[in-house]
């Protein structure tokens, strides 16, 4: 039985793992043909990427890892029997993954007063795919972090947690190549 | 058999026997008009035929399926079925409406007209009082398979199956919309099509094959339960977005080409997953289960599906790929092995397990079974590679060099001749399943005596 008791080591629930893996490929997937693609038209991929507001996507990297600091906090407080203290961190994490959503929103908005869409270049086609795909995720995220602050059993906290990791860890992926990549 | 009701299987897994038989025999017939184009292209045009042969094959696993659950669900409910009547009246519904079909799509009947017509659109063309029908036996049946368990108790296994069959009746309401919009009509035609395939299926199949493992190796149902979550977790993952990849050249947005590509090659885990599940269940099982040849198909359906559905679906899942394979024989390629592996082989393993039991008698004649094994995977095989080839040729002559069709059609003859003579060993394979299932009273073989090794 090796093999089920090296699943039977990881922590939390194991259908979690299977979808951050999932969650994983699906992105590392996107990333790996974004460069590709890239690679046909770098002049034209640096273009579009200036249209980008990296302001507000560093503002929103930093939103989203405090929001994780308070997720990873809630469940030690959780566990050290301070449910009350455990909920505010985990409302407070589920407000900053909404504030990420405004920012996120206000900066889609102004893409489409410039009149940018994913049909306007393929960076663009990335760009919504990527981003958007990520903003559903945290959209679900702090519906998942609602719901264990109010069913807050300490494993439903560490299976939210664990979820919100991800969306936090994709991010930290998307956020260096699709801005930041010169 | 521990329940009486689960007798009602035997009447659905004869019928599904007879079409399948049907299937088969439609399926060579189109195999010949390939190689001789103008065979009864008055009195049965191809058309007609392939209808028949992909509309028989659909009928029959669905009715395999149900037939599945009606044995199964008794044992893991652990009582008898709600109603065995109400099991019957759904069989005589689906019987009526395949006679229906029959005869209205060989003589034509009806043509044009909005109830009794055949409706023209690929894989869905019965007419609509037949859709009806389905739908009506649907409801039937999961009102008395749901009673059964929630009155019962509820595994794991009965609750994905479950779980697939209601997502199989209500994803087919698809069927009777028909926007006028040919975008928008392919668009939720593949809900259809290609969520029960690629998806609701999939966890039928998933729960069936874990069933069987539970039986023929004895692995502890933790385990068997364990693997099943994940498998179905990855399925609906991949197989949901994953309809994507029908979506690259019908008109819909560009983005689906990503989604379709990265998704879909994604749909190639849970296939990876059921044949590790199958074999690691082998492994482990400690239960020298007599029933051999359900083994062997059981092992087979989840090696079989891996390939044709997993390996030969990925060839041609990317869209820069499909953008020269769309609509060529790779396509029919896929198709033949991906269904004959996950679906046929699927119900095939669970006859060969439940038919013995429901005619009370032990596994007699294996060896027939197991032959008829080898010689449909064999025939299917060879008609797989044969397609494949024809459809690299004619990818290349058609969409790279750029020759007509027709031309092209030509120059892969000989793949044709090919296929046909896989197809024969196949219908040979087949018409031999159906008579290791029914006649034979004896074993050919006397096993040999399991020695236990001295400690």
């Amino acid at each position: 039985m090796s093999d089920a008791s090296l699943i039977d080591e990881l922590p939390g629930e194991l259908l979690m793992w299977v979808l951050i893996v999932s969650e994983l490929l699906v992105f590392g997937a996107g990333l790996i043909a974004f460069m590709g693609v890239r690679l046909t038209d770098p002049a034209g991929f640096a273009e579009a990427q200036s249209h980008l507001y990296r302001t507000g996507a560093a503002l929103n990297t930093g939103v989203l890892v405090t929001s994780g600091f308070l997720a990873a906090r809630a469940l030690r407080w959780r566990q050290a029997a301070r449910r009350g203290a455990a909920r505010l961190a985990l409302i407070s994490a589920a407000l900053l993954g909404v504030v990420f959503l405004i920012i996120k929103g206000a900066e889609y908005a102004g893409k489409a007063a410039q009149g940018i869409s994913y049909e306007t270049h393929p960076f663009f086609l990335f760009y919504y795919l990527l981003t958007g795909f990520h903003a559903a995720h945290v959209l679900a995220g702090v519906a998942i972090l609602l719901l264990v602050a109010w069913r807050d059993d300490p494993r439903n906290i560490e299976a939210g947690g664990q979820f919100w990791h991800m969306v936090d860890l994709v991010w930290i992926l998307l956020f260096p190549v699709i801005y930041l990549l010169g | 058999m521990k329940y009486e009701s689960q007798k009602v299987a035997y009447a659905y897994f004869a019928f599904a026997m007879g079409l399948f038989a049907i299937q088969v025999i439609g399926g060579l017939l189109a195999g010949w008009i390939y190689v001789s184009p103008n065979f009864l292209s008055e009195l049965l045009p191809f058309n007609i035929v392939r209808m028949l042969h992909t509309n028989a094959l659909i009928v029959w696993l669905i009715t395999g399926f149900f037939g599945a659950a009606y044995f199964l669900i008794p044992e893991e409910a652990e009582r008898e079925i709600h109603s065995t009547k109400l099991a019957y009246i759904q069989l005589a519904i689906l019987i009526l409406g395949t006679l229906g079909v029959v005869v209205t799509y060989v003589f034509n009947l009806f043509e044009g007209n909005w109830l009794l017509g055949k409706e023209g659109r690929e894989f869905l063309e019965q007419p609509k009082w037949v859709k009806a029908g389905i739908v009506v036996a649907a409801l039937i049946f999961l009102f008395n398979v749901s009673m059964t368990v929630l009155k019962g108790k509820k595994t794991v296994i009965t609750n994905i199956l479950l779980l697939g069959l209601w997502g199989l009746a209500l994803l087919f309401l698809f069927a009777f919309y028909n926007p006028g919009n040919l975008s928008l009509d392919k668009q939720y035609w593949w809900y259809v099509v290609h969520l029960w395939v690629e998806g609701v299926w999939e966890l039928i199949m998933a729960s069936i094959l874990a069933y069987l493992m539970l039986k023929l190796t004895g692995v502890d149902r933790e385990v068997v339960e364990k693997w099943l979550y994940v498998i179905v977790a990855a399925a609906l993952f991949s197989g949901i977005l994953g309809t994507g990849h029908h979506y690259y050249w019908i008109g819909t947005p560009g983005y689906w080409q990503w989604i379709g590509s990265i998704f879909s090659s994604l749909e190639v885990i849970p296939f990876f997953a059921m044949m590790a599940f199958a074999f690691v269940m082998v492994w482990k099982g400690r239960r020298d289960h007599p029933n051999k040849a359900a083994l062997l198909w059981s092992l087979g359906c989840a090696t079989l599906a891996f390939f044709g559905a997993g390996v030969w679906g990925f060839l041609h899942t990317l869209h820069g790929v499909n953008y020269y394979t769309h609509g060529t024989q790779i396509t029919a390629a896929h198709g033949h092995l991906a269904f004959y592996g996950a679906y046929v082989c699927l119900n095939l393993a669970i006859f060969t397990y439940a038919m013995p039991i429901l005619k009370n008698r032990d596994p007699y004649n294996q060896v027939l079974n197991m032959a008829s094994f080898w010689l449909m995977t064999g025939g299917m095989v060879f008609m797989t590679f044969v397609l494949t080839f024809a459809g690299t040729v004619q990818t290349h002559m058609q969409r790279v060099v750029g020759d007509y069709y027709m031309d092209v059609q030509d120059q892969v003859a000989i793949f044709y001749w090919m296929r046909f003579g896989a197809g024969l060993v196949v219908v040979i394979g087949a018409l031999l399943f159906i008579y290791s299932i029914w006649v034979p009273r004896k074993e050919v073989i006397e096993p040999g005596v399991v020695e236990t090794p001295a400690e």
